[in-house]
């Protein structure tokens, strides 16, 4: 075996599997939010991210055709990009929230979840329509700024682009952000009361359908600014590329404990660096026998496994919830 | 009395219908409904069992004789609602909920599939494979156990686990057996990897009959065993235990049910009726490739069941036929038509449709309607269309 | 609203039968005499949907561009496009329909071998012909069905096409292989590594993945091995994302690819990543010849994009389907087994070479081209120079 190959890669693997992590944490943390309002898993949520993606794509592209993208100064292109995602991914969960799920929120559990797949699918087909008439394509490519794409050498076989910071940076920042709001703001404080119990909190005069609005609109916000990142980092985007990275998410959320906030942040991480590992290191580590086509059997079964010793994820509470 | 003459009547009338205009999907659904008709009419259960028996032992096969796609979907349905049924002892009854269900039915496909094809000869050498044709009927068995044990190979690690982390296993589950499938042409060649497994060995049919009916009947067969099943289960102890548990865990705990064992019952039980019908679906396709299992299938079959009623027998059967034909032949039926008129050229409101720019091309929006579909149905009939009746009254006691 | 569910089913029954009765026969008053139908069958929807598209569009350029010749005799020609879902139960569903509408006498589908293989054995029952533009997979054609054609090549020819340009041109001493797990990619991924390894090539990884968007894992250990040549099988919308990441983590080997990457999309994402690769491709590029280019235009044109990878085949499938029924309409009804058999004895210098279906329903001789990316501007993607061409007849059944 060639330990001075394994070894060597060993860092930039770390790393590939940092940066995946805090992509996924990134989505995860929309899915975590609603959940842990409303015990509900919001499948819709890839699509919701996607179309902030979408956004993105459309104002850079737009940017570009009007010759300024690469006169404005990159970090305020992006944060206006990210602002634009935000917004309009937020009212999208708004809505969906408010025609296909308030109707149903007394019913089984199982009844919004079907919906969400209904409105997923929908909402799949509708961006690939209104893409096909306006833009008459199905894949879209994110405009390259040669800012972002400007790679720091570490090592002679280890560098880092600044774009992947910036990944790091904004789950950072939106970690912090939610942090804040739950646990500091009265905004949070109702959060927590709707969390705790829909029919007490409405008692003490917080209007349970606002709380339930503004959890999904900051929920699709961190979905749209986990879009506009996704687009910027991988580069491409289709109608369809929401659903895989939003599973992935949604795992991460679950195995860091679902609705626990820094549960998700450690879960996206987990995840990321087991399959950055497991792409990397399986196809050496068995002379290819097995390669990088199972990192989703080995992440899924460390998954089975961590929730066998920990049935409610990482960082979830021990104590027997709700279900 | 009014109901059993307008049920004779419409099944008279619509298998006339059929008969008379063979390529008219909505006629075929007009069938379809008479068939709903006559099981919900308030007529003598004699007659009932009649009348169906008549239309799906009799009436279904010659229509299908002389239009094998109305066979292939009517074959389809019975394989759907056998899983449907499968999942809804998962999910209906005892409350677990399964988002890899697929997975079984992949086994099952599979089990058949290697040594009923040259398959087996890679793995064990020789030439001894493929498995004469007789082996097929024993094989429904082995599928049925194989799957049944992929059940309780799944239940034990996750018996401690509850509502979405229990989802987010069996979705795991249901990936790692996809993805097994799709991997494993290296380092041994079991499952031939994306390229699929063919030919893969059909039964022997007796009387000459064309495979289309023979499996027709064989899933007509099996449903109804599976029907049966579901019925006694569904009153038997180990039914009630299910739905205790899913009521109240701790409950039913301390009234002394055992929940290890009874969790356990239940994915394997879900899991066999689907490793049945993955035997037939090999055979019926001749091909198998790990495309069949994705998780959007498992995906599909949960829709069938909520969309039907939780836990309900007939609201699982009739979840999977709406799903079913929903998708084979009212929206491909739908937009069909559409692309007639475009081709014929016809005028709604002074626009011509043959302009039409390709990006509205009908054929390409039918998931979308379906989701839109699955949202109505969703909001306005949350119970599903045949809840179990005591579901319904706690959701009307609940709004 | 009606809450009994005996009076709910009457009452959509009642709908059902008023609406269902006077269409059905006006379906019928309609009658079918007189029309002509060429049916295709790819993913319309879902993730594939791109080139399933593209197959529905190319094969609907040729039928309204062909279609003259028939309508002359007096016949109506339509094409009828099939959603298949990427997905075999609904694709033999989709077939069992097909073949049940006796004015279609040709299918041109599907995308995914796996969906083409089980809905062949049902076109099979009634012998209607169906030409394939896209399923590269051995066993399509092995089986030996008269009604089975297909325009696209074979994995183990295109493989070792590559292989050989792989050797014998660029010059390797060492490659990596890279695939997508699915039938055409691993296929074509296979017969390369084999055909390599035979040539003395050193194949330092043999490698699938699923993944769509991030790389990174997989591209690490390459850099760290960095072989002379990479091959992705697979289809561009995933290839390009990964050498526009291997060229930015600064792998410097050398870009080689099969036919799914003859889209100007390769450019379009991947940009200077790209510039100098090599594919192999049966179609040739617009700029050498003269029908590619009236095709690549025409199909601009109309649709207003350039066409995906497959949408010559398909095009050039339709018309091979048209010239046949043309020939098999000598004198008032045509059977689909007429069609079937006159698919067989066509010749048709099309886009993609001079077709000419073997006794399997395999091109006689396949044409390859390898070709090289010019410029990262997606516009002239037809630019592409040809670097060499080579003629390999598919290999006898064993």
């Amino acid at each position: 075996m060639d330990y001075p190959l394994l070894l060597g890669i060993f860092p930039q693997v770390l790393l590939d599997g940092i940066i995946l992590g805090f992509m996924y944490a990134l989505i995860a943390l929309g899915y975590t939010m609603v959940y842990g309002v409303l015990e509900f898993i919001n499948f819709a949520h890839s699509e919701i991210f996607i179309v902030g993606a979408f956004v993105g794509v459309e104002i850079l592209l737009s940017l570009r055709s009007a010759g300024v993208l690469d006169t404005l100064p990159w970090p305020l292109v992006l944060l206006f990009v990210l602002v634009a995602g935000m917004a309009i991914s937020g009212a999208l969960a708004v809505t969906v929230e408010r025609i296909a799920y308030r109707p149903l929120r007394t019913a089984p559990r199982l009844i919004p979840l079907i919906s969400a797949i209904g409105v997923s699918f929908f909402l799949q087909d509708l961006i690939r329509l209104v893409e096909s008439i306006w833009r008459n394509a199905f894949n879209l490519v994110y405009p390259t700024m040669d800012q972002l794409n400007y790679r720091f050498e570490l090592t002679e076989t280890i560098d880092v682009p600044v774009k992947s910071l910036v990944v790091i940076a904004a789950a950072l920042a939106m970690l912090w952000v939610l942090h804040v709001i739950v646990n500091r703001t009265t905004i949070g404080t109702a959060i927590r009361a709707v969390a705790e119990d829909q029919a007490a909190a409405s008692l003490m005069g917080i209007d349970v359908n606002r709380i339930i609005s503004l959890t999904f609109l900051i929920g699709g916000a961190m979905g749209g600014a986990a879009g506009v990142l996704f687009g910027v980092q991988y580069g491409l985007i289709n109608p369809y590329s929401g659903f895989i990275p939003g599973l992935k998410a949604f795992t991460a959320a679950v195995l860091g404990g679902i609705g626990n906030i820094p549960g998700a942040m450690l879960g996206g991480l987990v995840l990321g660096l087991l399959e950055a590992f497991a792409a990397s290191y399986l196809s050496l580590l068995t002379a290819g026998a097995f390669g990088a086509e199972y990192k989703d059997i080995f992440a899924f079964s460390i998954l089975i496994l961590i929730l066998i010793f920990r049935p409610k994820g990482l960082l979830g509470e021990v104590v027997r919830g709700r279900a | 009395m009014t109901h059993a003459v307008l049920a004779v009547g419409l099944i008279g009338v619509s298998a006339w219908a059929v008969a008379v205009f063979p390529r008219s999907v909505l006629v075929f659904l007009l069938f379809q409904g008479s068939l709903l008709f006559a099981y919900v009419a308030r007529i003598p259960s004699w007659l009932r069992v009649t009348l169906l028996g008549l239309a799906l032992l009799v009436l279904m096969p010659t229509i299908g004789f002389f239009n094998g796609y109305y066979l292939e979907v009517a074959t389809q349905v019975g394989i759907f609602v056998a899983l449907a049924l499968g999942l809804n002892i998962v999910v209906g009854l005892a409350g677990l909920l399964d988002l890899g269900y697929v997975a079984f039915f992949a086994v099952g496909a599979y089990s058949w599939a290697i040594p009923g094809s040259p398959q087996a000869n890679l793995i064990f050498g020789g030439n001894a494979f493929p498995l004469s044709a007789w082996w097929f009927y024993a094989f429904l068995f082995v599928g049925l156990m194989v799957a049944a044990g992929a059940g309780i190979l799944l239940g034990l690690p996750v018996l401690r686990l509850h509502g979405d982390y229990l989802a987010i296993v069996t979705l795991g589950f249901g990936e790692v057996i996809r993805v097994l499938a799709n991997n494993l042409d290296k380092p041994i060649n079991l499952t031939n990897g994306p390229k699929g497994i063919t030919p893969i060995g059909r039964p022997p049919v007796p009387f000459g009959m064309p495979y289309s009916e023979a499996f027709y009947f064989l899933v007509l067969l099996i449903v109804a065993v599976v029907i049966l099943v579901n019925r006694r289960l569904e009153n038997s102890h180990i039914g009630r235990a299910w739905e205790a548990i899913r009521e109240d865990e701790l409950a039913a705990q301390a009234m002394g049910v055992p929940l290890v064992r009874s969790k356990l019952l239940a994915f394997a039980c879900g899991a066999s009726f689907a490793g049945v019908m993955g035997v037939v679906f090999s055979a019926k396709q001749i091909f198998i490739n790990p495309e069949s299992f994705t998780f959007l299938e498992s995906i599909g079959v949960l829709a069938m069941v909520i969309l039907g009623g939780m836990g309900s027998i007939p609201g699982a059967v009739l979840g999977a036929t709406v799903v079913t034909v929903l998708n084979l032949q009212v929206l491909k039926g739908l937009s069909l038509w559409l692309n007639e008129l475009k081709n014929a050229g016809v005028t709604v409101l002074g626009y011509n449709l043959a302009d039409l720019p390709t990006q509205l091309e009908p054929a390409k929006y039918e998931r979308m309607i379906f989701g839109v579909i699955l949202i109505l149905m969703m909001i306005f009939r949350p119970q599903g269309i045949f809840p179990v009746r005591r579901r319904a009254r706690e959701l009307a006691k609940q709004v | 609203m009606i809450r009994n569910p005996v009076h709910l089913t009457l009452a959509l029954l009642a709908v059902l039968g008023l609406v269902a009765l006077p269409a059905a026969s006006n379906l019928e008053a309609q009658g079918s005499k007189g029309t002509i139908k060429i049916a295709t069958q790819s993913p319309l929807s879902g993730g594939q949907a791109a080139l399933g598209e593209g197959i529905k569009l190319g094969a609907q350029l040729a039928v309204e561009k062909f279609k003259g010749n028939l309508e002359k005799m007096g016949y109506k020609v339509a094409l009828v496009p099939y959603d298949d879902q990427a997905k075999p139960d609904v694709g033999v569903a989709n077939a069992k329909n097909i073949i049940a509408d006796k004015d279609i006498l040709a299918v041109i589908g599907h995308l995914n071998s796996g969906v083409a293989i089980p809905s062949s054995e049902v076109y099979k029952e009634v012998s209607l012909v169906m030409i394939s533009p896209a399923n590269t997979n051995p066993v399509v054609t092995d089986r030996g069905y008269l009604n089975v054609n297909r325009v696209c090549g074979r994995d183990d020819v295109q493989g070792v096409v590559g292989s050989e340009f792989a050797h014998a041109t660029m010059k390797a001493k060492s490659v990596y292989v890279i695939h997508d797990k699915t039938q055409y990619g691993q296929g074509v991924a296979e017969f390369f590594k084999t055909d390599a390894e035979k040539k003395g090539i050193k194949v330092l990884g043999f490698e699938g993945t699923e993944e769509k968007s991030n790389f990174d894992p997989i591209i690490t250990p390459i850099k760290a091995k960095n072989p002379d040549v990479i091959y992705f099988g697979g289809i561009y919308d995933q290839a390009a994302p990964f050498f526009k990441q291997a060229r930015e983590k600064g792998v410097r080997s050398k870009f080689l690819g099969p036919d799914g990457m003859d889209s100007s999309d390769l450019t379009k994402i991947a940009g200077k990543a790209v510039v100098g690769m090599d594919y192999t491709s049966a179609a040739g590029p617009a700029s050498v010849l003269p029908k590619a280019k009236a095709f690549v235009e025409e199909f601009k044109k109309k649709f207003g994009k350039n066409p995906e990878p497959y949408a010559a085949e398909a095009y050039d499938a339709a018309t091979v389907a048209l010239k046949a029924v043309d020939a098999a309409v000598k004198g008032g009804k045509v059977s689909r087994e007429d069609v079937a058999t006159a698919v067989r004895k066509t010749k048709h210098s099309g886009i993609t070479g001079d077709i000419e279906f073997d006794s399997k329903g395999d091109r006689k001789k396949a044409l390859y081209f390898v070709l090289q990316v010019v410029s990262d501007d997606p516009a002239k993607w037809g630019d592409n120079k040809i670097v060499k061409q080579l003629t390999i007849s598919p290999p006898e059944k064993k």
